[in-house]
């Protein structure tokens, strides 16, 4: 990537060709783009250019139509934090954002008829993005129906929903709400709320996470551009490019896991001293996303970074099932674990080797309930 | 008398509905319906406390951390427990970044659209706009002739693609539109920069706070980036924040006082309410409330901005005569005996004593109040906070205006641009207290406590959108129970059992609408609060019906 930047501000010194790339798109912040999605997709150093190619030679954007269902945007936020590329880029240059609400000028009826000329125009080619859950519950009341906790321009979120997704080449839910019902879907979930997928049938790639990281719905995007399909899943229905892997896994603080340097309490001196967050709740072990590498805002910082562990927001039901936030994973199903990392906790520093071969013993033995590919909804 | 809806309600956070009563092209009725419900309290039911500011935050991702902090503080006040000062000042910086963030946003891409004709900026001369833009300020940035050409091809090779994209259907061309073709430019320009700004502005979240939107580093005791009280993360810290003062200062305030001359009618339209209700923030040291507050706790009444009143939240009480819920006896309850019980019935606007939102309505010592930007500069203003009182004079004097615009949906955008140089400017402030604490060896960011079986309190603070507050009531060691009363509650609520409206629809009354069907003037009122609607829908348990209980001291 650094060789790549110093060609471009060699080819593009001249004043004038650097006008005409202002103009359009920064050449240089362009192809870093490039880089930076074809590493976060793994895609390896050579789809660089054709990555830029896919990009440059569609003559029509593709159309996103952005749907907000039960929700409190802040994925719309996460999206716009985009800085590479640039937010500005991804709207003028990239894609054709036709509807959104949190950004369109027009509201009321022009709203809609410009969400309803975007489907004409663009019907089973456009990129369908849902953020929010739909309410699937039916609210107390004279002739009250299903889905009735939220209505947008008279129809309630399913059929908004319905409508929308049916004719769409690709949905993506971004979030954890879209994507499995969210933070109103925690028990007692009282307006009965769900993911897309589960409201509509419709299969839908998930970008989970509270909010998700941009970084990796861009990627989504890009690799729709390239190969005009969206890339591999999980069985969840989770890009394995982001969450393939589990936090735990590349966490920068694994190594003092391993040597059974542990955070007590907040603010003592393993916290000082960027020890493992394991002990006061941390939920990384169980939680498949790519945050310890790509980070968040520019990659500026995360959690675990923070010093808070991680609450498992990239998997179904976390609210339920990674809570309360503050204790250690609750119900982990792998005995050997909880005494391991016990056994771990107590011994000293020195005693670190020990403590990593408990550990590596237990992931080999484990391995199997971790593996992405049997990670479904039976577990 | 046309009725005209207006549904859904774009840049806003949430799903709003407005619909208006035209005649002789004026507003002269309006109805203003939230149309999301999700039911916080009932799931915060059963929680341990310390998950409560995890899931609050989760109430919204616009403003986001003020949930957090309002919750963590009322978890706080039932331990009994006071958390370090570092725990306060970072606190203080990351909901002070919240301000200098949120703002800008709401200004250039929430609000913006709703005065600036893109359309009308492809016709403008860059090299006047150029000259327009240096006239406000010398130090403008990326305002050459060359800088607005540039956007201008930019904008010009977008139009041309034929795909609009948030673009389409706006209002463009629209008779409400007063700016000349310079302006407009200057203005997309500034929509553009503001958008790259604003991602790096939120970086100054992520410094302490693991990421934006929704930052992962608070907890009940304090705040658990310790490790992050660097000289690195600082001077970072630092660095982005200067970034964002140079905006407000060379773009921000200087667009507002560019724009504001040709819609000075919007100074005597959109006024609204006359009563102001602010809660105050920013703890000082020892972070007694409200004593210690930087921006004080206050209520203004009848417009008298000689006076502030002091704030009893025993006299905050809400009713539902026109929300879609029931209470068993008809007259408005306080939060610590609110009942719950809902009655969906769809939008009943035609009917007198329909029902037609989900917000409940809440009064201030049965009178109804605005919140927000607007209501802060105002306490502030009437009780002599010297940098407040400074820079809105430093605005009214450049406009050539008194005190007395303030009070119009005119008044409430500047009063957010004054508000963020107010903030961004003390902000320093914090940091010298922070690297103080640091040079002498003070790393402590948590206070440990135990968990009461059974306690009650409440936190206090402002959203970007105004008075927020979190009650709590602990039993068994678990939340018993749990309320939240936001700022667009306050705001957008339908009326009251007397008639009385809330902000929103009273503030819409008089209001010239050119055509119904584009509604840009409704638009502009609108948005001038910074509706939040996620916010404000969030009581009640449909399966019980239960009766919540909240203790307000």
């Amino acid at each position: 990537m650094c060789n790549l930047r110093m060609r471009n501000e060699i080819s593009s010194k001249g004043r004038e060709e650097r006008s005409k790339a202002l103009a359009g798109i920064d050449r240089r912040e362009f192809l870093s783009f490039c880089a930076l999605m074809s590493v976060t997709l793994g895609l390896g150093p050579s789809f660089i250019p054709k990555i830029a190619e896919a990009i440059e030679k569609a003559t029509r954007r593709p159309s996103v139509i952005w749907l907000h269902f039960a929700e409190c945007t802040g994925d719309s936020e996460a999206f716009i934090r985009s800085t590479n590329p640039s937010i500005e880029e991804l709207i003028l240059n990239i894609v054709s954002v036709d509807y959104h609400e949190t950004i369109m000028a027009a509201s009321g009826e022009a709203a809609e008829g410009a969400l309803q000329k975007a489907m004409e125009e663009n019907r089973g080619k456009y990129i369908a993005v849902c953020e929010g859950a739909i309410p699937m519950g039916k609210p107390p009341g004279p002739n009250t129906k299903k889905g009735d906790y939220l209505t947008i321009a008279g129809k309630t979120g399913i059929e908004l929903a319905r409508e929308v997704c049916q004719d769409a080449a690709a949905i993506m839910c971004v979030g954890n709400c879209a994507s499995f019902g969210g933070v109103q879907a925690q028990y007692p979930n009282p307006t009965g709320a769900v993911g897309v997928e589960e409201a509509t049938g419709i299969p839908t790639l998930k970008v989970p996470g509270c909010p998700h990281n941009v970084v990796n719905s861009v990627a989504v995007i890009v690799n729709f551009l390239l190969l005009g399909s969206f890339p591999k899943t999980d069985k969840l229905g989770r890009p394995l490019f982001a969450y393939g892997k589990r936090i735990h896994d590349h966490c920068l603080r694994r190594a003092h896991f391993d040597a059974g340097q542990f955070v007590e309490k907040f603010g003592d001196a393993g916290a000082k001293e960027k020890w493992c967050l394991y002990k006061v709740g941390c939920k990384g072990p169980q939680t498949y996303h790519n945050c310890s590498v790509v980070e968040y805002n520019d990659g500026t910082s995360w959690p675990v970074k923070a010093g808070h562990g991680c609450i498992g927001c990239s998997e179904p039901q976390f609210w339920d099932n990674m809570s309360p936030f503050y204790e250690r994973l609750p119900n982990i199903k792998l005995p050997g674990v909880e005494a391991s990392v016990d056994k771990v906790g107590f011994t000293l520093v020195g005693a670190a080797a020990a403590g990593a071969a408990i550990h590596g013993a237990y992931t080999f033995l484990n391995r199997k309930k971790f593996d992405p590919t049997i990670n479904d909804k039976e577990e | 008398m046309a009725r005209h809806v207006i549904d859904p309600i774009t840049r806003i956070e949430g799903h709003l509905r407005i619909e208006i009563e035209v005649q002789d092209g004026k507003v002269k009725d309006a109805w203003s319906s939230g149309t999301l419900w999700r039911g916080f309290e009932v799931f915060l039911k059963n929680r341990d406390p310390r998950d409560a500011w995890i899931i609050t935050q989760r109430v919204c991702g616009v403003c986001t951390t003020v949930h957090a902090l309002a919750s963590v503080k009322c978890v706080e006040d039932a331990i009994g427990i006071q958390i370090p000062d570092n725990a306060r000042l970072v606190r203080n910086l990351i909901h002070g970044a919240q301000y200098v963030h949120d703002h800008i946003v709401h200004f250039y891409h929430l609000h913006a659209l709703d005065w600036v004709d893109v359309v009308s900026a492809l016709s403008a001369d860059p090299k006047k706009t150029s000259e327009l833009a240096n006239s406000f300020n010398p130090n403008a940035p990326n305002s050459g002739p060359g800088d607005f050409r540039t956007v201008r091809e930019k904008l010009q090779k977008f139009v041309n693609s034929g795909q609009l994209g948030p673009f389409t259907n706006g209002y463009w061309g629209h008779p409400a539109y007063k700016l000349p073709p310079e302006a407009n430019l200057m203005a997309v320009a500034h929509y553009l920069q503001a958008l790259a700004l604003q991602s790096r502005l939120a970086r100054m979240h992520a410094i302490f706070g693991a990421k934006n939107p929704h930052i992962q580093t608070y907890a009940v005791g304090g705040v658990t980036s310790v490790a992050d009280l660097n000289a690195d993360s600082i001077s970072e810290f630092l660095f982005i924040l200067d970034e964002g003062r140079k905006f407000v200062d060379n773009v921000y305030l200087p667009d507002v006082l560019a724009v504001a001359p040709f819609y000075l009618d919007w100074a005597s339209i959109g006024g609204g309410l006359k009563n102001y209700l602010s809660y105050g923030m920013f703890p000082g040291e020892g972070g007694k409330e409200p004593d210690s507050l930087w921006f004080p706790r206050g209520v203004i009444k009848g417009r008298d901005i000689t006076t502030t009143h002091p704030v009893d939240a025993e006299k905050i009480k809400e009713e539902v005569t026109h929300a879609w819920y029931q209470y068993k006896e008809d007259h408005p309850l306080h939060p610590s005996e609110g009942e719950t019980d809902p009655w969906y019935t769809g939008i009943e606007t035609n009917k007198p004593d329909g029902k037609y939102s989900w917000l409940k309505t809440p009064r201030y010592d049965d009178m109804p109040c605005e919140v927000g930007p607007l209501s802060r500069m105002l306490v502030n203003y009437a009780s002599g906070h010297k940098s407040t009182v400074e820079n809105v004079n430093n605005v009214l004097n450049a406009l050539g205006v008194g005190p007395e615009i303030l009070f119009s949906t005119l008044g409430r955008t500047a009063a957010r641009a004054i508000e963020t140089k107010v903030i961004a400017d003390e902000m320093g402030a914090w940091i010298n207290e922070l690297l103080a604490n640091i040079k002498h060896g003070d790393l402590d960011t948590f206070t440990d406590f135990e968990m009461p079986d059974k306690a009650s309190g409440f936190g206090m603070t402002e959203a970007p959108r105004g008075a927020l507050g979190h009650w709590i009531e602990i039993e068994n060691g678990k939340i018993g129970n749990y309320q939240l009363i936001v700022p667009t509650t306050w705001n957008g609520s339908p009326r009251d059992a007397k008639g009385r409206r809330s902000s929103f629809e009273e503030s819409l009354i008089g209001t010239p609408v050119h055509d119904p069907k584009r509604p840009v003037e409704i638009l502009r009122t609108i948005h001038s609060f910074d509706p939040c609607l996620a916010c404000s829908v969030h009581v009640i348990d449909p399966v019980t019906n239960e009766v919540y209980e909240t203790r307000a001291i």
